[in-house]
């Protein structure tokens, strides 16, 4: 008997009815509870059910670790892959401490359950919080359950547990030679309650944490064989596909063409949803035909309806309209007396930088699939970000209450931000309303089209910036409005008196010793559905800041990155991590000068301090044809310590090129309400013939562990901006480069 | 119609203008083969009709009714497409994996055809979008088995 709980059944009879399901489930036992801490405003938080007041987050053994009759090992991840390499840090965590090797183990996303709120009482992936959050967590599961099976064995073989010891998969009483594998202890353990206290293996003494251990993921993803939300099947489904209203806040009227439509191949039934008309249909291909083919009335929304879009809405006009909302703001930074240093300042200089409303962009379009089962369960293959809270949300959306609703997390196919809870943003509510229309199990797909009208968008972010420059050169004063809204207002409540930490994460709080600072947000709301994007507010507040700092450095004839470093004097992490980059890309140089290919070319640097981590980013550019070419982007690293070498630099990497896809090409535009265009090619990304080489050189400070999966971006914009600045004499203040033309150089 | 898959004769029950990917998908059941974009721009969707590469999200099912058409599913059953495959896990390449089918399929297409591609002619026909931004690491596995 492996140690496990029971488990839902790989086979599932409808015969379109409603599915019914055995009640014999682990998820049972653990629901519901959300109890989010001090990372989320109050709007969220909600008292804690008596069950997982029980439950000591990442305690209990049989909620992660399922030990097989082959042993091997199943881990329920609290966190969901989309490509960080999660999974398999994870598999280096615990099996370090369980002594089962990595490659032995399978990792599947938990459900449910008050297991695993593990970042401050909640559980999201995001915030580049999955490994920093639950290390220490890991490895105390990994011991825990070692100490059980050696307890196990010491009742089998009848000898001291301090006589046994491990290899992998297998405990070993080495004085008389007798082995027993885990398999064989496993349902013996499963029954003893985890000891308290287990030692620790020592850092020195890690075989797998530390190293560049093989993704466990790399060959299913390589053969297709990975199943994503959007592959999910279940006997007796049907297909459906949705025509939004093109603005926010419409709703369907007449349907011209309703009975035509419904006679088109494979149709089953059209129906209105809130904002939307929906086809479910035998196919998908079917169902997106036909409800194209919709002639749909849209009645513009009702005065005073929420987050209704603006007939007359536009991307630029936000533009201007961000650029224009009145100061001061509500201070997030305030040290000295910036306002009365700028006044006293030899020199002063401003500039409004502004960065685009953006996509996502995950390859793989939004899905959801709902069963209605017997005995009253609703059954959810969603993509998603924070189990917990789509449970919750869903149950609003049928009706019913949170531990009828079983949630399943596929890995994602790319997510960047784009499956947390937005509303009108997620498929899930219509799959709900679609299943039960038709009594039978309905997989809903958003079209392409359909995901860019309806994405929630990194939000545009503008900021205004002044800098008091003293005699010698050097900046005095930094003044800078951070104009907008946040995600993390829009969504889990904003608090009118104090300006949000996303809103200006990237701005304020910044290392340099500037003495005088005043750094404040004016919040404006927009009004698209805005949403997290890779790296939130440093996304682009980082661009804002640390392109103007090369400004000041400009106006005060100092060398940008030797200003740097210079007010990094007292931030020995920081000047460390700055002279690394340097060094990595053989020297810091500016330029412009000639490379060996003839072309002229240039420098530029840039520094952030993103979710925990640090990085120092530095991009070499030139001028083809009108158009910047990045050729080399060199990124110092330093997230404290990591678990596998190989994976943090490839989220480096990736970070990199989503950073680089911004500052080169991406941006939203919305014009009369509605995105001008709604698909890749006329919404540019990143091609691989404009990915640059990435160097990368990771710095393990020792500090508490940081972020892997967003701090690389945040750098690039910056360096890429400082580096065209130096090259051309243009300074960019508006992303993205694709909007600019660069005569010669 | 008639369908060959991976060196198998299938009979689809599909319009004959339904797109190639939602028969494999909807009709055959292979799943390794994804929709991204349904534009031809993103390239998840690549499978090979007769050896090349196509863009099966709008290629009418007809049009290639008489042509081998080779999924994801068989790659490792062809030995480059083995190779591929094994250089893809060397490199680690895949962060979320959605656009590896596509990648696979792009690479094994280019190598069947060109045993030892240039980096010229690599970058020529690896043009599928990653939004994972894997492409590093798909030039170097690339490299590597354009060696030989």
């Amino acid at each position: 008997m492996p140690m496990h709980m029971p488990q839902i059944p790989d086979t599932l009879p409808t015969d379109g009815k409603p599915f019914n399901l055995s009640r014999r489930r682990f998820v049972g036992a653990s629901l519901s509870a959300l109890v989010l801490g001090a990372l989320l405003p109050g709007k969220v938080v909600r008292a804690a059910q008596s069950q997982a007041a029980e439950i000591k987050p990442g305690t209990r053994v049989p909620a992660f670790l399922e030990i097989r009759p082959d042993g091997t090992a199943l881990l329920r991840s609290p966190f969901v892959e989309g490509g960080q390499g999660i999974y398999t840090a994870f598999a280096q965590i615990v099996g370090e401490k369980l002594d089962i090797a990595p490659d032995r183990f399978s990792v599947e996303c938990a459900p449910p359950g008050a297991d695993y709120l593990l970042v401050n009482g909640a559980r999201f992936t995001g915030g580049s919080f999955s490994v920093r959050s639950s290390f220490e967590v890991m490895r105390r599961l990994g011991a825990s359950t070692r100490h059980m099976l050696l307890q196990a064995a010491a009742t089998r073989l009848k000898v001291p547990l301090a006589s046994l010891t491990t290899q992998p998969g297998v405990v070993v009483h080495t004085a008389s030679g007798r082995t027993l594998s885990y398999s064989e202890l496993a349902a013996l353990a499963a029954a003893l309650q985890p000891p308290e206290q287990v030692p620790l293996r020592a850092r020195k003494d890690f075989r797998w944490i530390g190293k560049s251990v093989p993704r466990l993921d790399a060959h299913d993803k390589s053969t297709g064989k990975v199943k994503y939300n959007i592959d999910a099947e279940v006997e007796g489904m049907l297909l459906a596909a949705v025509q939004h209203a093109p603005r926010m806040g419409g709703e369907p009227e007449a349907i011209a063409n309703e009975s035509e439509v419904r006679a088109m191949p494979g149709v089953h039934s059209i129906h209105r949803l809130p904002g939307a008309v929906a086809v479910v249909a035998r196919r998908w291909w079917q169902a997106r035909r036909a409800v194209e083919s919709l002639k749909v009335d849209w009645k513009e929304a009702a005065p005073g309806t929420p987050h209704a879009m603006p007939a007359n809405f536009s991307s630029a006009g936000m533009r201007a309209t961000l650029a224009a909302a009145p100061g001061p703001g509500i201070s997030a930074e305030s040290i000295g007396d910036a306002a009365k240093a700028l006044e006293s300042a030899s020199q002063v200089i401003e500039a409004t930088y502004d960065a685009p409303y953006l996509v996502h962009g995950q390859l793989e379009p939004p899905s959801a699939l709902a069963r209605w089962n017997t005995d009253g369960t609703l059954e959810l293959w969603l993509p998603n970000q924070a189990q917990e809270m789509f449970q919750q949300a869903a149950a609003r959306a049928a009706g019913i209450a949170p531990d009828k609703v079983i949630v399943h997390s596929s890995p994602l196919g790319g997510f960047f931000g784009r499956h947390f809870l937005y509303g009108t943003a997620n498929p899930f509510p219509q799959a709900i309303q679609l299943a039960k229309a038709v009594g039978r199990p309905v997989k809903l797909i958003w079209s392409r089209e359909e995901e860019f009208l309806r994405d929630a968008l990194r939000p545009m972010g503008l900021a205004r910036l002044r800098a008091g420059i003293d005699e010698n050169g050097l900046p005095q004063a930094l003044y800078a409005e951070a104009v907008g809204e946040s995600p993390t207002e829009r969504w889990f409540g904003r608090q009118p008196d104090k300006a949000n930490d996303s809103a200006v994460e990237g701005i304020a709080e910044k290392p340099y010793a500037i003495p005088d600072r005043r750094v404040a947000q004016v919040y404006l709301e927009h009004p698209p559905t805005i949403g997290f994007w890779r790296s939130v507010g440093h996304s682009m507040n980082d661009f804002l800041y640390e392109s103007f700092f090369d400004e000041v450095a400009d106006a005060g004839k100092q060398d940008p990155y030797e200003l740097r470093l210079r007010l990094l004097a007292d931030k020995p992490r920081h000047k460390a991590l700055l002279q690394a980059v340097a060094e990595l890309s053989g020297g810091w140089k500016r330029g412009p000068f000639s490379a060996s290919d003839g072309s002229k070319r240039a420098r530029g640097v840039a520094m952030a301090s993103p979710f925990g981590s640090e990085v120092a980013t530095i991009a070499e550019v030139s001028i083809e044809n009108g158009s910047v070419v990045v050729h080399d982007v060199w990124v110092a690293f330093d997230p404290g310590s990591i678990v596998n070498p190989a994976i943090v630099e490839a989220q480096v990497r990736s970070a990199v090129a989503l950073g680089l896809s911004s500052t080169l090409l991406e941006e939203a535009v919305y014009e009369n309400g509605m995105p001008r265009v709604r698909n890749f090619g006329a919404y540019a990304i990143l091609p691989p013939g404009r990915m640059p080489r990435v160097h990368v050189r990771i710095v393990e400070s020792g500090t508490p562990m940081g972020g892997v999966g967003e701090p690389g971006l945040p750098g690039v914009p910056p360096a890429v901006i400082n580096a065209v600045a130096a090259l051309t004499g243009q300074r960019v203040r508006s992303l993205p480069l694709s909007k600019t033309h660069f005569a010669g150089a | 119609m008639e369908l060959t898959i991976n060196g198998t004769k299938r009979q689809v029950d599909a319009a004959a203008d339904t797109p190639l990917l939602w028969v494999i998908r909807e009709e055959l059941g292979l799943t390794g083969t994804k929709y991204g974009c349904g534009a031809a721009q993103c390239g998840a969707c690549t499978v090979l009709a007769d050896g090349h590469p196509i863009r099966s999200c709008v290629m009418p099912v007809s049009a290639v009714a008489n042509q081998a058409i080779t999924t994801i599913e068989s790659i490792e059953e062809d030995p480059v497409g083995k190779r591929v495959v094994e250089a893809w896990i060397e490199h680690q390449v895949p962060q979320c994996g959605y656009c590896q089918s596509g990648q696979v399929l792009t690479a094994t297409a280019l190598l069947k055809q060109n045993a030892k591609p240039s980096e010229a002619e690599i970058a020529a026909a690896m043009i599928n979008l990653c939004r994972c931004g894997t492409y590093n690491a798909i030039a170097d596995a690339m490299q590597q088995l354009a060696k030989g």
